[in-house]
């Protein structure tokens, strides 16, 4: 599956394409396909995410988006040497995959 | 210390409220990221993996209690209470928001500091041997040249748009403890036998993906020729360094490519035209410069103890811990002063597990006053991501060491393999292939804890995430460079390095490894060092005289 990603124009934060917007969870991001193009440029002209771009990723069995790529996957979670300031996740698993 | 005049601080504050109207336009979408890139950068903001990292220039390493207590109000309002200090005497923070940040440039130009300069192309934060002013062995102190060349670089409209970014380093001593010929231009302050002070000028040096030590280009300028010879070396340079191919931009590759004495040839050819230009400051600016680095005050030495008479009077308390506690670091983290009855300590910030460089802002307030009650008000930022008190009184230590201890900054582990260098890498960088913290966490626990760390003595061991090698393992004794092998991290590991007088490049020993493997990899090459050794031989020795194979041997059978 694709799925896109950036950081927040404000903050810098990582966030994730939903669907309709933008999350800070990487469990939010939706498949956009054939239509990440059309999205990403859509994203880029509404200059509310610092240069969105497409990865690719999968959902494991538990039902949680994988990024590809182990830079995403860090960036997905926080600093793995700082998991006290790592983004919130439900997942209880989600150290167990980022590296 | 240096401090700003009025036309230092109207230039740092126009600068600020520049970037502010920068920022707002960027934030309400009248520009695009493309046009605000350059922009943000020139004023040390950067994106990074999680958000956008501010790197703030502290000049020469050099810095006051009431700017590290300004450091530490920074993190704690605008970032996540801690900073990251950096192999170029800098800070970072990992957590500052847009909308904040020119807030977070205004305090900073509040207490006479900027982030100016410490991106993009152009000639970035000065560094310098961080014990000057203090060591025993230097000539004078370096540090009225290196503000010098500040004030000269700073927003020099000719050498804003240079072909790469272009880093110089200032020592004063035969001894070099700032890695002076892996910059762009490293010069060493000296004196001829005439007892004139001079400068060596060593041109296109630097690490990252093509590392090269620098040649020396001429062995004496007169100090009053400085910036009129630095200036000769950067029109050459911004005349016929490669705007084609960044990977071939920077200097080195020019001088290399034209050869050390062609270079030398031109830029004695621009000299020879710019002194009769005339661009050198007065010698009355230079003179106000000095002013500022006078030494401190020191009391007579029968005012406070040797060393000897420190240890009769320390090693009886127990609550000092001389053997495993205070006497280990006055051993280890303790420098000569040339001041008798002085010290110069330094403050690790490697703790056994910890994260290499970083401290918290509690901490960075303990170490300001520290620094104002007994370092005349001075503190330093070491290239090896350690701060440093750089005039103590031997007396002093003890109670030094107490606030230290207590505050988590006491590791006696200077120059030893616990003190690593380690790049932020893939934990936060977004140039990184692979992650460098949890190595030196990982490596400094397992020497630790099986006590090896005395045993192994002077071992510099540096770990960089990528190429472009921050954590400067090209000049490690050992070498570490993370590298992305199919989607996984994998690392390299390399040995002989040295950033110091003896300055060389590390060989890679072999194939790589993945993160246990590298670090049994450590293990065993120090294994290879103790069998081998003779007395007093540091590892970097044993390596000069045995070579390579016995390692590759060990490491690959």
């Amino acid at each position: 599956m694709k799925i896109l990603t950036g950081n927040d124009l404000r903050s810098g934060a990582v966030v994730w394409w939903n669907g309709s917007g933008w999350s800070l969870f990487v469990d939010d991001a939706v498949d956009a396909g054939d239509d990440s193009e059309e999205i990403l440029a859509r994203e880029e002209a509404a200059r509310r995410v610092n240069v969105p771009y497409a990865i690719d990723a999968s959902i494991d069995a538990g039902g949680h988006v994988r990024p590809a790529h182990i830079k995403d996957r860090v960036r997905a979670l926080g600093p793995t040497v700082r998991r006290d300031l790592a983004v919130p996740t439900a997942d209880k698993t989600g150290w167990d995959w980022v590296i | 210390m240096y401090q700003y005049d009025s036309y230092d601080q109207a230039m740092v504050d126009a600068r600020v409220e520049e970037f502010r109207d920068q920022a707002r336009r960027r934030m309400e979408g009248r520009l695009t990221e493309d046009q605000f890139k350059p922009l943000r950068l020139m004023n040390g903001l950067y994106l990074q993996l999680h958000a956008y990292m501010l790197r703030v220039a502290i000049p020469y390493g050099t810095l006051n209690a009431r700017q590290m207590e300004a450091l530490a109000d920074i993190a704690e309002k605008y970032d996540r209470g801690y900073g990251h200090f950096t192999t170029r005497q800098n800070i970072q923070y990992n957590w500052i928001r847009l909308e904040d940040a020119a807030d977070a440039l205004a305090d900073l130009a509040r207490h006479e500091m900027h982030a100016i300069q410490t991106s993009g192309n152009c000639i970035r934060n000065i560094s310098a041997d961080h014990f000057a002013g203090a060591a025993v062995d230097e000539v004078t102190d370096p540090r009225p040249y290196a503000e010098l060349l500040r004030q000269w670089s700073s927003f020099h409209p000719e050498f804003t748009y240079l072909p790469r970014k272009f880093k110089f380093c200032v020592i004063a001593s035969a001894k070099d403890r700032a890695a002076m010929r892996l910059h762009d231009i490293g010069i060493r302050i000296v004196q001829n036998a005439a007892g004139e002070t001079g400068a060596q000028f060593y041109v296109g040096g630097g690490m990252g993906r093509t590392p090269m030590i620098a040649p020396l280009v001429r062995d004496f300028v007169p100090i009053d020729q400085l910036i009129t010879y630095a200036e000769a070396c950067l029109r050459v340079y911004n005349r016929y360094g490669r705007r084609d191919n960044k990977y071939k931009a920077r200097i080195k590759i020019l001088v290399h490519e034209l050869g050390a004495a062609e270079y030398t040839r031109q830029v004695e050819e621009e000299f020879a035209h710019l002194l009769s230009v005339g661009v050198e400051p007065p010698r009355e600016e230079l003179a106000r410069i000095a002013e500022y680095f006078a030494p401190p005050t020191f009391r007579h030495p029968s005012e406070s103890w040797d060393l000897e008479q420190l240890q009769s009077k320390a090693a009886g308390d127990p609550s000092l811990r001389w053997d495993d506690g205070f006497g280990l670091w006055v051993r280890r983290n303790t420098h000569p002063h040339r001041a008798p009855g002085y010290v110069s300590a330094v403050i690790s910030l490697k703790p056994v597990g910890g994260i290499p460089g970083d401290a918290t802002a509690d901490q960075m307030r303990i170490v300001a006053r520290l620094a104002r009650e007994y370092s005349f008000d001075e503190l330093r930022v070491m290239h090896t991501q350690n701060l440093l008190l750089p005039h103590v009184r031997i007396a002093d230590l003890p109670v030094i060491w107490a606030a230290l201890d207590a505050a988590g900054l006491a590791a006696p582990n200077m120059d030893t393999i616990e003190d690593i260098i380690a790049c932020p890498g893939l934990d936060y960088c977004s140039l990184a292939n692979a992650r460098s913290i949890p190595l030196a966490q990982r490596i400094s626990e397992r020497f630790a804890e099986s006590g090896r760390t005395e045993v192994v003595g002077e071992l510099k061991l540096k770990i960089s995430g990528c190429i472009n090698a921050c954590g400067h393992h090209h000049a490690g004794h050992i070498g570490i460079l993370g590298v992305d092998r199919k989607g996984t991290e994998n690392y390299q590991l390399s040995l002989g390095g040295s950033e110091a007088e003896d300055v060389s490049l590390a060989k890679i020993t072999g194939p790589g490894f993945d993160e246990d493997g590298v670090i049994a990899a450590v293990e065993t090459v120090t294994d290879v060092y103790l069998d081998a050794r003779t007395d007093g031989e540091r590892f970097i020795d044993t390596y000069r005289r045995i070579g390579m194979e016995p390692f590759k041997e060990a490491l690959y059978g």
